[in-house]
């Protein structure tokens, strides 16, 4: 067996690029993750003419996969549109970096979080953003495809492992297919909290487990 | 500097000393016969004979008296042997410290599952179990406390006189993990009142798949692995000689002069890494710690990153950062002793072992220092 690791990945990770800050960005962001304590913080500079991204930047404080997807979704995001950008998905970056290893997933998804929030961030200050909806099954099951299952770098709802999901007085409850003793049992819980907490109506998300 | 490996994570296993395989070898090709009793053939009394010198001259090496002494598969199986079969005989209420190793915390809450009490004692901000509070946890139908030598990723030493002592006088037995002290702390059976102890080979150079089960003489305890009647019928299946005669020679060639020399390795890299790198915490104390272990927190960079570009320099070291364990969480102990995820985020244990050289630290550290600087150019935390 041997590295892990793309030849891709390494040479990201040792010799990342866009690393730094814009001083004076269109829109920045800060995603972490208190499950694998990794972050990850995008700055953008957007052209308002075009909805280009003109220039992007990266700092992270984070695993290897973190630092290399973070890099490659900066090389990937520049001179597209923010409505292109935003369609980059986990995946493109993995392929792009020639593969990751799927217990990593959750640790790179970080950085695609991250530079969706600043395009968020920039359509935020520069009011292009739509009303807030309530939140709804369909709007947990949609963050939770960015809740990765380790065991095969797939996310939970494609992988089956969302039992049940219910949305009532702000408190959202989530039901896994999985036993509580499981090797990845907390991670994924913490990873779930950390997607469905920040939505504006929720108060409470709980996380059960069980076959 | 091409090609060159420095290994110091000693104290997830060791390089086997070139002695300890000499010592075994006609064990596995001369003497390689099963221990018969002495009515067997003349090959297994002397394949016997091996068996019973190298159980002698551990016990002696702890206090101990031969019999005492179980030889197991390591010392995964010794703690669950120990804890296992005295719960099982006496039935009742377990304590154990949040830091243990996992052989002793999955087996506790194996028993919590199947319906045994068990309580979890915090630890200081060191990794010091108060010795009070075990006072005030241990309950009329508590049967064993199980409270670890040292600790394997912090080196922080129990005070364990006081806490054997403790479970003395309130008639609780008292089990401690001395997997990563054996040979290198003093334990001495004799003079500290410890019932059951876990002794393991391969963390002092000596061969994999060998450990041993002290166990005092009376002490209540059900058989856990089944077959004949080895191991004075605690430990079924058939003898490893070879890895009990290498055991033997492993424990004879630690010698004081190395835990000194150890030990100040150990200080090179603390004391170096202390005055050259800002923004570093030590984890575990300072004073009561392994001579083998240092254990340091680099702030504001990934404990992942760290090891793996030190691992493009040939450097092999370990950290409790969770993108590095097998289920993505954060080091338990590092959580234990009041760190949060940042402190384990960073952590990096260089644990230290026999043909590690002074050569060796200046390059490990030389190399963490400029890895760490880089790292932090790329992180977003700790700057103004």
């Amino acid at each position: 067996m041997g590295m892990p690791y793309s030849e891709k990945v390494i040479e990201y990770f040792k010799n990342p690029k866009n690393v730094g800050k814009i001083e004076d960005a269109d829109g920045k962001a800060k995603e972490g993750s208190p499950a694998c304590g990794d972050m990850v913080q995008v700055y953008i500079k957007v052209d308002k003419e075009t909805q280009t991204i003109t220039d992007i930047k990266f700092e992270s404080y984070g695993c290897a996969s973190n630092i290399a997807t973070g890099s490659i979704i900066t090389e990937m995001a520049k001179g597209k549109t923010i409505e292109e950008a935003k369609q980059i998905t986990w995946q493109d970056a993995a392929d792009e970096l020639g593969g990751l290893p799927p217990v990593k997933a959750h640790c790179s998804v970080l950085a695609i979080d991250g530079l969706r929030a600043a395009i968020q961030n920039y359509e935020e200050k520069h009011g292009l953003l739509k009303d807030q909806k309530p939140t709804t099954v369909e709007i947990v099951e949609d963050r939770l495809k960015r809740v990765m299952n380790p065991m095969t770098g797939l996310d939970v709802i494609k992988t089956d492992l969302i039992h049940d999901i219910s949305v009532e007085d702000g408190v959202v409850t989530i039901y896994v297919d999985l036993d509580e003793d499981h090797q990845f049992a907390n991670a994924i819980k913490e990873d779930i909290k950390e997607k469905i907490e920040p939505l504006w109506d929720v108060q409470r998300v709980e996380v059960h487990f069980g076959e | 500097m091409q090609g060159k490996r420095v290994y110091m994570d000693n104290a997830a296993s060791t390089r086997m000393d070139e002695k300890v395989l000499e010592a075994m070898e006609p064990y596995l090709f001369e003497k390689y016969s099963v221990a018969t009793s002495e009515f067997g053939h003349s090959m297994g009394i002397e394949a016997k004979e091996g068996l019973e010198e190298a159980r002698k001259s551990i016990a002696k090496r702890l206090g101990a008296a031969p019999g005492e002494m179980i030889f197991t598969s390591g010392s995964a199986e010794s703690s669950n042997l120990a804890i296992k079969g005295v719960m099982e005989a006496n039935k009742g209420h377990l304590i154990v410290s949040d830091i243990e190793d996992f052989a002793v915390l999955h087996t506790a809450r194996t028993l919590e599952k199947a319906g045994y009490e068990v309580s979890y004692l915090p630890v200081d901000e060191e990794g010091f179990v108060d010795p009070d509070e075990l006072v005030d946890t241990i309950r009329d139908d508590t049967v064993l406390v199980s409270i670890q030598h040292a600790n394997q990723e912090i080196g922080t030493i129990q005070d364990i006189s006081a806490l054997a002592g403790i479970c003395d006088e309130a008639e609780v037995l008292f089990h401690t993990d001395a997997t990563h002290t054996f040979t290198r702390v003093p334990l001495d059976v004799e003079k500290i009142p410890v019932d059951l102890v876990t002794l393991s080979a391969h963390t002092i150079h000596g061969p994999k798949g060998i450990g041993a089960l002290y166990v005092r003489e009376g002490t209540p305890l059900k058989k856990q692995m089944e077959g004949g009647f080895q191991e004075f019928d605690m430990r079924g299946g058939l003898e490893n000689i070879p890895g009990a005669v290498g055991f033997s020679k492993a424990v004879e060639l630690v010698a004081e002069d190395e835990n000194r020399r150890l030990k100040e390795l150990r200080d090179m890299i603390i004391d170096r890494v202390q005055e050259e790198i800002p923004d570093t915490t030590l984890n575990g104390s300072r004073e009561q710690r392994l001579p083998q272990n240092a254990n340091i927190t680099f702030h504001y960079v990934e404990g992942e990153s760290i090891t793996l570009h030190l691992d493009m320099r040939g450097i092999a070291v370990s950290t409790g950062s969770a993108c590095f364990s097998r289920s993505l969480e954060a080091s338990h102990v590092i959580m234990g002793i009041g760190g949060d995820h940042e402190r384990a985020h960073g952590s990096v244990r260089f644990s230290l072992g026999r043909f590690n050289t002074e050569e060796e630290v200046n390059y490990v550290v030389d190399n963490i220092k400029e890895v760490v600087k880089r790292l932090r150019e790329i992180s977003p935390l700790g700057k103004e």
